[in-house]
């Protein structure tokens, strides 16, 4: 890449995150307003004081974290080894089934999802709770991460794996040395959209928790009365505490790849 | 390549089964029954009437997806460009938003667009007259781009860091100059990725509720809402809700067939 | 007339004792009956309480914490959970999917559910305090005609909030939703309920009519105000109003309050064609394990200082009338919070509707929210079917081109 479209790249990114960070920084900023809601009134600091006595609050992101983390990870191990086995299928007909059958909880409504789900609980005598929440989490977030990682698969070159094979490595072997470096970014990228969905879900989640409460719940529920800005003041911790994380890690990690690179050039 | 996992797909095939093929039939049960349970096709015939909310759907979803493609496109190749490390953060940076609240960022986008929003008060502090962005088809677009194009950058991306530099510098080295190397090398290479990422945006875009009733005002009543109206309206009709859902869903199956149709095969020859 | 001083000064010294006397007795006259509250101190209960989001004095802004007090005096547990609709609620208890011992849904959804005998019976007796606190005009509502399921909760009303920078000339009627000298600034209710019983007043009839008629006409008189709507909304309502971006809008008197605390400009007024009176009541869903404490926490609600706290905080009015002792002077001598009887006479709260009506009621909404298809519908539409040509055209050409090479190659 040239000098020239290497900043222009850098330009878009930058401009592409601003789109992205819009919404966020207004959310932020008025997470620090004095009254509820999007009129500036004045500066304060209630919110965040009062959102720590806000056991509501409080217990349900405990509960979303939990479910997000459990339902993500299931979903990741399900939907990854779902493409795999999809993908070693010879049989057109089938393939072409499932990959439709996955569409479909992307494009039933959420709201059928959740009433559907709920009528099958009620259906199968299950109370609502924890384990409802969970299972019909990972239904709606194995998609995503079932077509992040099929489509790793169909661009990998076969060869490697047969190599592999042929100097002798097990088939359990070679897949983990071969294939699965190949698409684990699908995998990662699969397990984003999953915890995010998962996150971020109310209209399943309503008709599925039971008595268990999530975020979402709660923050829908305040639809009547306006959303409080102790929510945006949760997020806005939420938010600095992960670009933290992310900034120090990845400060961390670059130093070492430049480290890194610096040793093999002396060589 | 002779991958043999068939029954690694077992668990998702059966779980799938469980609990989505058996709930969409309780679905497709109540779409064809009336309260008391008997055989009707009334419910299908009202949600045919409600077609033109369903076009309306799909236009704006067809549009959001199409910018999101655009938009996305270089975003993921100059991410895909980056060393490792930064794609790791960047790909971490592009979901991050996502983690606040959906509530929560479309109220902050009628925050930034009305009429009196922050947008509109810098243009008049420069001297520009205010310009009207809340409550048009095209602020629901936006809901929609801002809220899905992160499904589409991810896909795009973990495909894309597979077109390797050498291949791009031979192209070049070929001839092949910008637009040459984007339409023969680059996009044919990342077709998978971009077959993921339009279904991931469109689909669900297309049932959205919500981005409608909060950025697009009077005129954008979408099918998502309209189904939203018939389960949690006045009366708790399972069978109407039901059957609409149902058209939606075919109609939504039929489009993402005929497109994978096309672009398997494009993908398919692209990789031979 | 030495007497007549003496008396005088005799009943000043009276008055002033006596005022004093009963400011300082008016928080001991209140004070919580520590024996009732005991009686399952030791029991180790949990009750699952369902209530709208925001809808109780948590303790934020110096308010008491309602549930934290329930809890220290009874020692019974509370698991607080919130709900956002009447109708959300409704399909889940119905699906059974969750346990609750005390959820809180308006008049209408209270009297569908005792029909569809989703609820338990109270035992009165339980709840001292509804006898003792709970004002007249809330006992036997139309909703619970027989007092049997329901304690009420709050209540408040429908009015027009208009902005007075904006809209200088009088406003007495519904009529303004439909001005179009307002075009584009009117906000109107996203719920078929709430903006039907607007049109239907209007038009002279009932809120509750079961008439398919008028309601055609209502939804008739719906479409046509659709030019000047800006929005559909709930609680965007409050921005839109404080932030001037909307002048005028239908909302509850107790928001309104809150709204005019950031714009001074807002202004309230109940329209002459009548408006809608709403009841939050506390209800005991069928199934319920521990009646007796849900009772005694239906019980506490309706104390005096508890309900003063809750509608401190949420705003809305108490029907308990003891409580007005212990609140805000302002607040309680506030026309729109609790408007005189005579105001209230043109009121109407909501029934339940048979399953027909509400039935047509949602197709009539969805047939207005849809509306006529404009011009830029179709344009839209032809883009798009021009755009899935295209694709098609050139798959189909790629293909043929690539057959056409392989062809050449064999």
């Amino acid at each position: 890449m040239t000098k020239g479209r290497r900043k222009l790249s850098g330009v878009y990114i930058a401009l592409m995150l601003l789109f992205l960070y819009l919404p966020i920084f207004v959310l932020i900023v008025f997470s620090f307003n004095s009254s509820k809601g999007y009129s500036w009134t004045g500066f304060s600091w209630k919110w965040y004081k009062e959102l720590f006595s806000n056991e509501l609050i409080l217990h349900s992101l405990k509960n979303t974290l939990i479910i997000a983390a459990i339902a993500s990870v299931a979903s990741t191990v399900l939907g990854a080894a779902a493409a795999v086995g999809v993908f070693s299928m010879k049989n057109k007909t089938l393939k072409g089934a499932i990959n439709n059958v996955t569409n479909l909880p992307l494009v039933s409504p959420e709201i059928v999802m959740g009433i559907s789900l709920m009528l099958l609980f009620s259906f199968a005598r299950m109370s609502g709770g924890f384990l409802s929440l969970v299972i019909s989490h990972i239904s709606f977030c194995v998609p995503s991460v079932y077509f992040s990682v099929l489509p790793k698969l169909r661009q990998m070159n076969g060869n490697l794996y047969e190599a592999a094979l042929d100097l002798g490595c097990t088939p359990p072997r070679a897949f983990m040395k071969v294939v699965l470096p190949e698409i684990m970014p699908g995998i990662i990228t699969g397990f984003l959209m999953a915890f995010t969905y998962s996150l971020d879900d109310f209209v399943v989640s309503y008709f599925t928790a039971g008595n268990v409460q999530t975020l979402s719940i709660t923050i829908y529920s305040m639809v009547k009365k306006r959303v409080s800005p102790e929510i945006n003041a949760l997020s806005t911790i939420l938010f600095v505490v992960v670009l933290m994380i992310l900034l120090v890690t990845n400060v961390r990690s670059i130093k070492k790849e430049r480290a890194k690179e610096k040793k093999m050039m002396k060589i | 390549m002779k991958l043999n996992a068939r029954w690694t797909s077992y668990p998702y095939i059966v779980w799938m089964i469980l609990f989505t093929v058996i709930p969409l039939f309780l679905i497709g049960y109540f779409a064809f029954t009336d309260a008391s349970g008997d055989f009707t096709i009334a419910n299908m015939e009202q949600a045919v009437k409600y077609i033109p909310a369903l076009v309306k759907s799909v236009s704006l979803a067809a549009i959001a997806t199409v910018l999101c493609l655009v938009l996305a496109y270089p975003f993921a190749f100059s991410m895909s460009r980056l060393s490792f490390e930064r794609q790791k953060m960047m790909s971490m940076l592009i979901m991050l938003p996502m983690w606040m609240n959906f509530l929560l960022r479309t109220y902050a986008w009628q925050a930034i667009l009305e009429d009196n929003g922050v947008i509109n008060m810098l243009l008049n502090s420069v001297g520009l007259s205010s310009v009207k962005l809340i409550n048009t088809s095209g602020a629901v677009v936006l809901g929609m781009v801002y809220n899905y194009i992160p499904f589409m950058i991810l896909p795009l991306y973990s495909v894309m860091t597979k077109i390797d530099k050498s291949v791009l510098e031979a192209a070049n080295d070929l001839g092949a100059g910008f637009f040459a190397t984007l339409y023969r090398v680059i996009l044919p290479l990342s077709m998978p990725g971009i077959v993921s990422g339009t279904t991931m945006v469109f689909v669900p875009a297309v049932s959205t509720f919500v981005i409608s009733g909060m950025l697009g005002g009077v005129n954008n009543y979408l099918i998502g809402d309209l189904i939203e109206t018939q389960f949690l309206g006045n009366s708790y009709d399972l069978n109407c809700g039901s059957a609409t859902s149902l058209l939606l869903m075919i109609v939504v199956l039929i489009t993402m067939a005929i497109f994978n149709h096309f672009s398997d095969e494009d993908a398919e020859e692209a990789l031979v | 007339m030495q007497m007549k001083k003496i008396f005088s000064v005799f009943l000043c010294v009276l008055l002033i004792l006596s005022s004093l006397v009963f400011g300082v007795s008016a928080d001991d006259a209140y004070a919580y009956d520590e024996e009732y509250y005991s009686k399952f101190k030791n029991d180790n209960l949990t009750l699952y309480v369902y209530n709208w989001g925001e809808y109780i004095a948590d303790g934020s802004d110096d308010s008491m914490d309602v549930i934290e007090e329930f809890e220290a005096l009874t020692g019974i547990r509370v698991e607080y959970t919130t709900f956002d609709t009447n109708e959300g609620l409704y399909s889940k208890l119905q699906s059974g999917s969750a346990y609750y011992d005390i959820i809180i849904p308006s008049d209408y959804m209270i009297s569908r559910m005792a029909q569809s005998g989703m609820l338990e019976k109270l035992n009165y007796s339980n709840i001292p305090n509804f006898e003792k606190y709970v004002d007249e005009t809330f006992r036997n509502p139309d909703y619970d005609v027989n007092q049997e399921y329901s304690v009420p909760y709050t209540w408040g009303t429908v009015g027009l909030i208009y902005n007075t920078k904006y809209v200088t000339e009088a406003v007495d009627s519904w009529d303004i939703l439909w001005n179009e000298n307002y075009s584009g600034k009117i906000l109107m209710f996203s719920n078929s309920r709430d903006a039907f019983a607007i049109a239907l007043k209007r038009l002279g009839y009932s809120m509750n009519t079961e008439n398919p008629e008028e309601l055609r006409e209502a939804a008739d008189l719906l479409t046509a105000q659709k030019d000047v709507v800006q929005a559909y909304v709930m609680d965007q309502i409050f921005d839109k109003m404080t932030e001037e971006n909307a002048w005028i809008a239908p909302y509850y008197a107790g928001d309104y309050l809150t709204m005019s605390e950031t714009n001074e400009d807002l202004a309230f007024v109940f329209p002459k064609e009548g408006f809608n009176q709403f009841v939050d009541a506390m209800c005991i869903p069928k199934g319920c394990v521990n009646k007796e404490a849900a009772e005694m926490f239906i019980n506490f609600m309706c104390e005096p200082r508890v309900s003063a706290e809750n509608c401190g905080y949420i705003g809305y009015s108490t029907p308990v009338s003891a409580a007005k002792d212990l609140m805000d002077e302002e607040m309680v001598s506030n026309e729109v919070a609790y408007p005189s009887a005579e105001v209230l006479e043109n009121s109407e709260t909501f029934r339940n509707l048979s399953d027909e009506t509400n039935k047509l009621l949602d197709d009539l909404w969805i047939e207005v929210r849809i509306g006529k298809l404009t011009a830029g519908f179709w344009v839209t539409v032809a883009l798009l079917a021009m755009g899935v040509c295209a694709l098609c055209a050139l798959s189909i050409y790629r293909k043929q081109k690539r057959l056409r090479a392989r062809n050449a190659v064999k």
